[in-house]
């Protein structure tokens, strides 16, 4: 019925709404969008598909008017559309829904419905008013019984997310952009958003449809757009293609990284957990990690894969399951139990919570063991100097001293800086979130080295990662989660790119 | 305001146990509750071992008398609290006001013209505060810190760090009364004893309570405390909210000041120091969260009249002001305990209590 009525408004407006010509943007040397074209009409949906990092939030990003593009045009009904901020955006009718809502969670229903576009009278509220169209804005998503006084942050989150959709309504908002709006949805909370999706369509408004999840593409638009490494390699008609066609064109590219290896062997096993739950994700996980092993989890952004890596390390709760080492139930819940036990973890947030970026690479390096360096409580700054300096070369930290603070590196520096803490306090258990994002490649290659090394001296490596030719590349055996579940593991050379990522995709 | 609008909204009729529980329970509402239970278990410890004079009408007048001179720069300190912001300055600024004021007095510049530049500098101490603010980008906290000194200092230059006393012929009889008088010695109403100052103070607050709810600009307060990228994000002049928010707070503590004044009669440019904390603590006590975004016109009076009320009765039951302040302190604590755990029942509770919340 959607399909049909979609087809219908295209025809009926013959001009494109929202056109875009060629738009690229490039940060320093980096080229994060080049050349990308398309146009929409009234009540068409377009999915925009991608990997992590093909470019899909910078486009939506231009669109919105968080970043202006270097090259090419883009037009609103014929008029050039140039917005500046986001506000500006909202005000032409391009409104953006955000993967984090932005709503304000202490105000009511109505208040944010309504939030920047009050209507008054000699600056008093016209409540009434208000109430009608916040109710009206609701009433045309299906959800006319949502109690409007209630404060936004006591909802369930697709509740909050339909309170934002009906924000970009009560804007009159013309296009609506979409960025994986259902990451965070129970699935009853996704149907009514594609149920109030097919409504925005009939009333004429053109839909940008970011995802992942190729079910849900289909189900929601008609028309797709492929990007990968920040260009535009397919697009057309989704009856047209197959989902290992889409897959292919996503993850066609060539593998022209670096990747040195090794020498290693496995041997018993050290970790396991047996239906390791945590409060929301990881849900109920096997896996056994053996010395000598470097193993990947692949899947995608909210599959569960960092708290997995968290619940292990005892920074977020563990609702129910075993951890053990060597076949010992591990004591203690604190991340500094942990530690004691042979853990480490580098996290994917370099700049909030991997690094403490104001401190030295003194203080990063030894901050998690200072054992070695302390008697009776005080340290010896002498030696601790000593070993963050042999830390800092053999890591070839670049750096004129260890005195310089983090936040002075560069990506690939200070992820070796966060790499040679876990060699300080020597780690056995190696946990690796995204080590490699953000980074040259000449830095990864020899994090893959180091990789290498410690499992040739028989630790253990569980590396998370959204790059699947590194994951195919350094592991022995790879792990593939989605909504919080691993779902099979099997060494890498009975996995391929494709499988991986069918497997991730697929199961919703 | 608007019930109709209201109860045809709610989808059927809740068990009216539960009805109560949830009105007792209401982030407004909590710290109004709170005071009625405090004043009560006061009342009765006061008839078993005091002299039972807590709950005299007489006792209740010093009571509002002493929450009113809080109550009102708290009322400035809650909208720059709910616009997420913090008033460190705001104890200070209120002596400094009070300096000004004494000194127009003396200089015998006629009264409307001391209480004039007093509601001006008033005005102006929170005008500088937003501004810094806005401009610097530096934390309201650091930037008031640093304010609360400059005024003592402001102050000092026009005490000559000594204490302004104003002969009683250069102050007008309304700013003695405004602390002194009730309603029925200015012959508005018949009844006895109703003190003027909470009823001023009652004033400033419904105005206060009107723009906070009534109004595009109270939205925009709230939005701007609640999630500032949010609101600026749908096109609310961030800055200019924030600039106008703690100019307001600056004529409160103006109101504030007059108070003071007309209590002691005296001025001098320290003896605000530490009030600001007293403001804080009745914002807080009253629901308002420091976090920005909540906060409540009534839950403020309520806190303010909450800590008149230990003080008072405290010193009935004999109790010295060391006591006083330890249950001041756990009051702060527990109010803020209190709310959170409705806001997010620990799981002991919501296993105790029916799930209220759910639809």
């Amino acid at each position: 019925m959607s399909q049909s009525t979609g087809r219908e408004a295209r025809t009926a407006s013959s001009s494109a709404l929202l056109s875009v010509h060629g738009v690229g943007k490039s940060f320093g040397p980096t080229i994060a969008l080049s050349d990308v074209s398309f146009d929409l009409a009234a009540g068409e949906s377009l999915a925009i598909i991608g990997e992590n990092g093909a470019g899909k939030s910078t486009l939506m990003k231009v669109l919105s008017g968080v970043h202006r593009p270097d090259r090419g045009r883009m037009e609103l009904l014929g008029e050039p559309f140039e917005p500046r901020a986001p506000a500006d955006g909202l005000r032409r009718g391009v409104a953006m829904i955000y993967q984090e809502l932005s709503l304000a969670p202490e105000m009511s229903v109505v208040d944010n419905i309504l939030l920047g576009q009050e209507r008054s009278r000699w600056g008093f509220l016209r409540r009434s008013e208000q109430r009608r169209i916040a109710r009206d804005a609701l009433a045309s998503l299906g959800h006319a019984d949502l109690d409007l006084n209630r404060p936004v942050g006591s909802l369930p989150m697709g509740w909050q997310q339909l309170v934002e959709i009906a924000r970009c309504l009560a804007a009159e908002a013309r296009v609506l952009i979409f960025d994986e709006p259902t990451s965070s949805l129970t699935k009853q909370d996704t149907e009514r958003l594609f149920l109030a999706i097919d409504t925005l369509r009939k009333r004429g408004v053109a839909i940008l449809y970011i995802s992942h999840f190729l079910e849900e593409v289909r189900r929601v638009t008609d028309r797709y757009l492929i990007l990968r490494d920040g260009a535009q390699v397919a697009s057309g008609e989704l009856d047209g293609i197959d989902d290992p066609g889409i897959i292919r064109a996503m993850v066609g590219r060539d593998i022209d990284d670096f990747f040195p290896t090794v020498e290693h062997q496995r041997g018993e096993p050290l970790v396991s957990l047996s239906g390791l739950s945590g409060v929301n994700k990881p849900h109920e996980v096997d896996l056994t990690l053996h010395r000598g092993e470097i193993v990947g989890v692949a899947g995608l952004v909210g599959a569960g894969r960092t708290e997995l890596l968290r619940c292990l390390y005892g920074l977020d709760q563990v609702r129910s399951g075993e951890i053990r080492i060597a076949a010992e139930p591990v004591a203690g819940r604190s991340a500094r139990s942990r530690v004691r036990q042979g853990f480490g973890m580098v996290s994917e947030d370099r700049k909030t919570e991997g690094l403490a970026q104001e401190l030295s690479i003194l203080e990063n390096c030894t901050m998690s063991y200072l054992r070695p360096f302390a008697k009776w409580g005080w340290l010896r700054a002498g030696q601790r100097r000593v070993a963050a300096e042999r830390l800092a070369r053999e890591f070839h930290v670049k750096a004129y001293s260890v005195k310089q603070p983090v936040s002075e590196l560069s990506g690939g520096n200070q992820q070796k800086v966060a790499l040679a803490r876990l060699a300080n306090q020597q780690a056995e258990i190696f946990l690796l979130d995204e080590p490699t994002r953000g980074i040259d490649v000449g830095t990864k290659a020899e994090i893959y080295r180091w990789m290498g090394q410690w499992v040739a001296e028989g630790k253990v490596v569980l590396v998370v990662s959204s790059y699947l030719p590194e994951l195919m590349a350094v592991c022995d055996r790879i792990a593939v989660m989605a909504r919080g579940r691993v779902l099979e593991v099997r060494p890498t050379e009975q996995w391929s790119e494709h499988e991986l990522m069918e497997l991730a995709i697929s199961s919703s | 305001m608007d019930h109709s609008t209201g109860s045809r909204s709610s989808s059927g009729e809740p068990s009216p146990l539960v009805a109560v529980v949830r009105a007792l329970t209401r982030p407004d509402l909590g710290p109004l509750v709170a005071l009625l239970i405090v004043t009560a278990v006061f009342a009765i410890a006061d008839q078993l071992w005091g002299r039972g004079f807590f709950a005299t009408q007489y006792n209740l007048r010093l009571v509002l008398q002493t929450a009113a001179i809080v109550a009102v720069p708290a009322l400035g300190m809650t909208v720059i609290i709910i616009a997420g912001g913090i008033d460190l300055s705001a104890g200070t600024a209120t002596s400094l006001c009070a300096v000004v004021l004494a000194y127009g007095l003396e200089q015998r510049l006629g009264w409307p013209m001391a209480v004039g530049c007093t509601v001006l500098t008033g005005v102006l101490c929170g005008l500088l505060n937003g501004a810094l603010i806005i401009a610097t980008r530096i934390v309201p906290f650091v930037v008031t810190l640093g304010t609360m000194t400059m005024f003592v200092g402001f102050g000092s230059l026009l005490t000559k760090e000594l204490s302004l006393t104003p002969r009683k012929e250069t102050y007008p009889t309304w700013l003695h009364d405004l602390s002194f008088a009730n309603l029925s010695d200015l012959g508005f109403l018949p009844v006895e004893l109703i003190p003027l100052s909470p009823v001023v103070a009652g004033l400033a607050a419904i105005f206060m309570a009107v723009l906070l709810h009534s109004t595009v600009f109270g939205r925009w307060i709230f939005a701007v405390g609640s999630n500032e990228r949010t609101a600026r994000l749908a096109g609310i002049p961030v800055d200019w909210v924030k600039l106008v928010v703690y100019g307001l707070g600056g004529a409160y503590i103006a109101l504030g000041s007059l108070y003071m004044f007309s209590k002691t009669k005296e001025a001098s440019a320290n003896s605000g120091i530490g009030l600001e904390l007293q403001f804080i603590a009745a914002v807080v006590i009253g629901g308002g969260s420091l976090s920005g975004g909540r906060g409540s016109v009534i839950g403020t009076l309520a806190g303010a009249t909450l800590a008149a009320v230990i003080e008072s009765g405290c010193i009935q039951l004999g109790l010295g002001t060391p006591t006083q302040r330890i249950i001041i302190g756990v009051a702060i604590i527990s109010a803020v305990a209190l709310d959170k755990m409705r806001a997010e029942p620990p799981e002991w509770l919501s296993r105790i209590l029916p799930r209220m919340s759910s639809e």
